[in-house]
C-alpha cells in the first residue's frame, strides 16, 4: 500500500515517455521515397537517418563557422527560397567576396544523384561538403579548424551526442549529419508530381500539349522523374570566359571536353540564372539557345546535331506550350518547407 | 607451337586456380613488430628539407620544401615463399620527411624469416571509394588531412607530393619560384581515369632478410631516392613542367618514381 505513489509515479513516467516518443515519430518521418521516384542511390544503410542527425546536419548547413572567418555558411550560396541555389548570381561570391567559377547548383533529390558538382568530380555525398569548406574562394577553411570550432562550441558536443551516442566530434560524423540533412531535401511535390501520382487536378490542355513536346524533344537528357539522366554532355553553349572544360578536368578523357552534368529541370522558376556558369538569365534565353544559338564543337552532344542540323526545332506555339509544362515542375512546398529552413538559435 | 601454347594456357589456368582455391598457408605463430624505415635521400645525398641544394639531369638546381607519400597494403613473404598480408585496416601510412617518426612504419607480422617486402605506393581504389567512416587516421579526408593529401574537387588521395623551389620554375602568384608535383589517381569511380597506384616488390635477400622474433624489432631500411622522379625513363624538367597534378603527364612522373625504392640493409 505504501508503495502505491511510487508505482503510480513510475506508470506516469512510462506513459509520458511513451507519448513523447510517439510524438517524435509523428513529427519526423525520416526519409521517404516519393511513389513516382526510383530507388535512391545514396547508401542509406551506411547512414541511418534520425531526427537528431537531420537536425544536426541542418544546423551545420547554416553554420558560418564552417568558413575561415565565420562569415559564410552552406546556406549562403544555397538558399532555400531559390531551391538551394544562389539566386541572381551567375557565379557565387564566397569568403572575402572572392568569386567562384561556376553557378551554384540546387541541392535537391541528392539521394538519387550518382555524382556531384557540374563535372561529377565527387562520387559520394558524404565527401561533398569538404569541397566548398576547403575551397579558397568559397569557405577557405581546413577541416581540422572546423572540427576544433565545433568542439569548442557550447551546443555542438551535446548535439553530436544526441545524434551519434557520444559527444565526440569527428569529420565522418559531421559529414554523415550533413548528408542526413541533404538527403532529406526531397523535391517531389510539384504540380507535375501530383498529376503523375494522380493526387490532384490533371494537366491543363496547354500543359498536356507541352508535356508531349517535352517528351519528344527534351526528355532524352532530362529524364523523368528527376528531369536529369545524371549524364555529362556538351550542350553547345560554347566555351565560357574561363575556358572551363567541365567533366574533362576530372576524367582527362578528350570526349568529355566541355561536358557538364545535365541539370534537373525541377524548380526552374526559382533557380535562374542557368547553365554551369550562369550565363543565361532567363528561360527564354535557354530556349533561344536550344532552338537557334547552338555552337558546334567536336564534343557537342549528337542529340543536338541530328541530320547535320544544329539545335532542337521548336515552333513559337510549341515554345509557349513547353513553358506551360515546365512551369508545372516548380515545387512551392519544397522552397517553403520549414523543416529545411534555418532554425532560431 | 600450338601444343606449347596450350600447355602454357593450362599452366596459367592451374596457377590461377591454385591461387584461388588453395592459398599457401599464412605463417602462423605469435606476432611481433616489424619496422620498415623509409629513409629519403636524393641521389647520393641525404635529403635535407629547404637547406639542401640539388641538381637534376636537366641541369636545374632546386631545393625541396615538402615530401610526403602514402605507403599501404604491406605484404611480406618468408624465405619459404609463405606470404603474410598485414590486415588492411592497419596498413596505411603517410611518410612525411618533416616528421621523423612517420618514416618508421610498424606492422605486426608472425615470427618468421622474410625475404620479400611488397607494398603499394598510394592508396588502393577500394579504400579510395570506401565509406568515409572506414577511412580513419591518415586517410580521413574530413579531419586528419591537414597534410593536404586529398583532392576534394575530384575525390581521391594524392599519393605522392613533392614541392620545392627552383630558379627554373616560373614565379607563381605567391611570388615564389615553386614547383609542385602532386601525384594521384586511383582509376576513377564513375568513369575510368588515370591510375597511378604502384605496387612495389622488394627482394631483401641481398641486403639481409628480416628475422622477425618476439621481443626484438627487425627494421627493414629502405632508401627512397627522390631524384628518380626527375631522372628516369622520362627526363623531367622543372622549367617545362613546374606543376604536375591530375594530368596525363603525372603518369610519366609516377613511372619514374616507381624505381626510387632500394633496400639498403636490415637491422635484426
Amino acid at each position: 500500500m505504501k508503495h502505491r505513489p511510487i508505482l503510480v509515479g513510475a506508470l506516469l513516467v512510462v506513459v509520458i515517455y511513451g507519448c513523447s516518443k510517439a510524438d517524435d515519430v509523428m513529427s519526423f518521418m525520416g526519409f521517404r521515397k516519393p511513389a513516382n521516384f526510383g530507388a535512391p542511390v545514396y547508401k542509406l544503410e551506411n547512414n541511418d537517418i534520425t531526427q537528431a542527425g537531420f537536425e544536426l546536419g541542418r544546423k551545420l548547413f547554416y553554420e558560418p563557422r564552417l568558413s575561415r572567418n565565420n562569415t559564410i555558411s552552406c546556406g549562403d550560396c544555397h538558399i532555400q527560397t531559390s531551391a538551394f541555389t544562389h539566386h541572381g548570381h551567375d557565379v557565387s561570391h564566397g569568403i572575402d567576396d572572392r568569386l567562384g567559377s561556376r553557378n551554384s547548383p540546387p541541392i535537391m533529390n541528392m539521394a538519387w544523384s550518382q555524382t556531384f558538382m557540374w563535372d561529377g568530380g565527387v562520387f559520394d555525398l558524404d565527401l561533398q561538403p569538404i569541397v566548398p569548406i576547403t575551397n579558397p574562394v568559397e569557405m577557405d577553411e581546413t577541416m581540422a579548424n572546423v572540427l576544433e570550432k565545433l568542439r569548442a562550441h557550447p551546443q555542438y558536443p551535446a548535439l553530436f551526442k544526441k545524434a551519434f551516442g557520444t559527444s565526440e566530434i569527428t569529420g565522418p560524423r559531421m559529414m554523415k549529419a550533413m548528408s542526413q540533412f541533404m538527403v532529406m531535401l526531397v523535391s517531389a511535390n510539384s504540380r507535375y508530381d501530383s498529376v503523375v501520382r494522380q493526387q490532384g487536378p490533371a494537366f491543363t490542355p496547354d500543359e498536356q500539349a507541352g508535356y508531349v513536346i517535352f517528351k519528344s524533344k527534351c526528355s532524352n537528357c532530362h529524364q523523368e522523374p528527376l528531369f536529369t539522366d545524371n549524364s555529362f554532355r556538351n550542350n553547345g553553349i560554347g566555351v565560357g570566359y574561363n575556358d572551363d572544360q567541365g567533366r574533362y578536368t576530372t576524367t582527362l578523357n578528350p570526349a568529355d571536353k566541355y561536358c557538364f552534368k545535365v541539370p534537373s529541370l525541377r524548380n526552374l522558376a526559382y533557380t535562374a540564372p542557368y547553365m554551369h556558369d550562369g550565363r543565361l538569365l532567363t528561360l527564354d534565353a535557354v530556349l533561344d539557345h536550344y532552338t537557334h544559338e547552338m555552337q558546334d564543337m567536336p564534343t557537342l552532344d549528337p542529340l543536338l546535331k541530328q541530320n547535320s542540323t544544329l539545335g532542337i526545332a521548336v515552333t513559337t506555339t510549341e515554345r509557349g506550350l513547353l513553358l506551360s509544362f515546365l512551369n508545372t515542375l516548380n515545387d512551392k512546398h519544397f522552397i517553403t518547407d520549414k523543416r529545411f529552413s534555418e532554425q532560431a538559435q | 607451337m600450338k601444343r606449347i601454347l596450350t600447355l602454357i594456357g593450362i599452366a596459367t589456368f592451374i596457377m590461377a586456380c591454385s591461387k584461388e582455391s588453395n592459398p599457401a598457408p599464412a605463417p602462423t605463430g605469435e606476432k611481433a613488430t616489424l619496422s620498415i624505415q623509409f629513409d629519403n635521400i636524393i641521389g647520393s645525398k641525404n635529403l635535407q628539407l629547404n637547406t639542401g641544394n640539388y641538381t637534376n639531369a636537366a641541369g636545374e638546381q632546386f631545393s625541396i620544401s615538402k615530401l610526403q607519400y602514402y605507403i599501404s597494403n604491406i605484404r611480406v613473404k618468408t624465405t619459404a615463399g609463405v606470404e603474410f598480408v598485414v590486415p588492411q585496416d592497419s596498413s596505411y601510412f603517410l611518410v612525411n620527411e618533416a616528421e621523423p617518426a612517420s618514416q618508421f612504419l610498424k606492422v605486426r607480422v608472425p615470427e618468421g624469416d622474410y625475404a620479400t617486402l611488397t607494398f603499394v605506393l598510394g592508396v588502393d581504389s577500394l579504400r579510395s571509394t570506401m565509406d568515409i567512416s572506414k577511412r580513419t587516421g591518415a586517410l580521413d579526408p574530413s579531419s586528419g588531412m591537414d597534410a593536404g593529401m586529398y583532392w576534394g574537387w575530384n575525390s581521391g588521395y594524392i599519393f605522392f607530393k613533392m614541392e620545392g623551389l627552383s630558379a627554373a620554375a616560373p614565379v607563381d602568384p605567391s611570388g615564389q619560384n615553386k614547383f609542385r608535383y602532386h601525384i594521384g589517381g586511383f582509376g576513377g569511380y564513375s568513369a575510368p581515369t588515370l591510375n597511378n597506384i604502384k605496387t612495389i616488390v622488394i627482394d631483401l635477400t641481398a641486403g639481409g632478410i628480416a628475422r622477425v622474433r618476439k621481443g626484438r624489432e627487425a627494421n627493414i631500411h629502405i632508401m627512397t631516392d627522390v631524384m628518380k622522379l626527375f631522372n628516369g625513363g622520362t627526363m623531367v624538367s622543372i622549367a617545362a613542367h613546374p606543376t604536375v597534378m591530375f594530368s596525363d603527364y603525372s603518369v610519366l612522373i609516377a613511372n619514374n618514381y616507381t624505381s626510387m625504392f632500394t633496400h639498403d640493409h636490415t637491422e635484426n
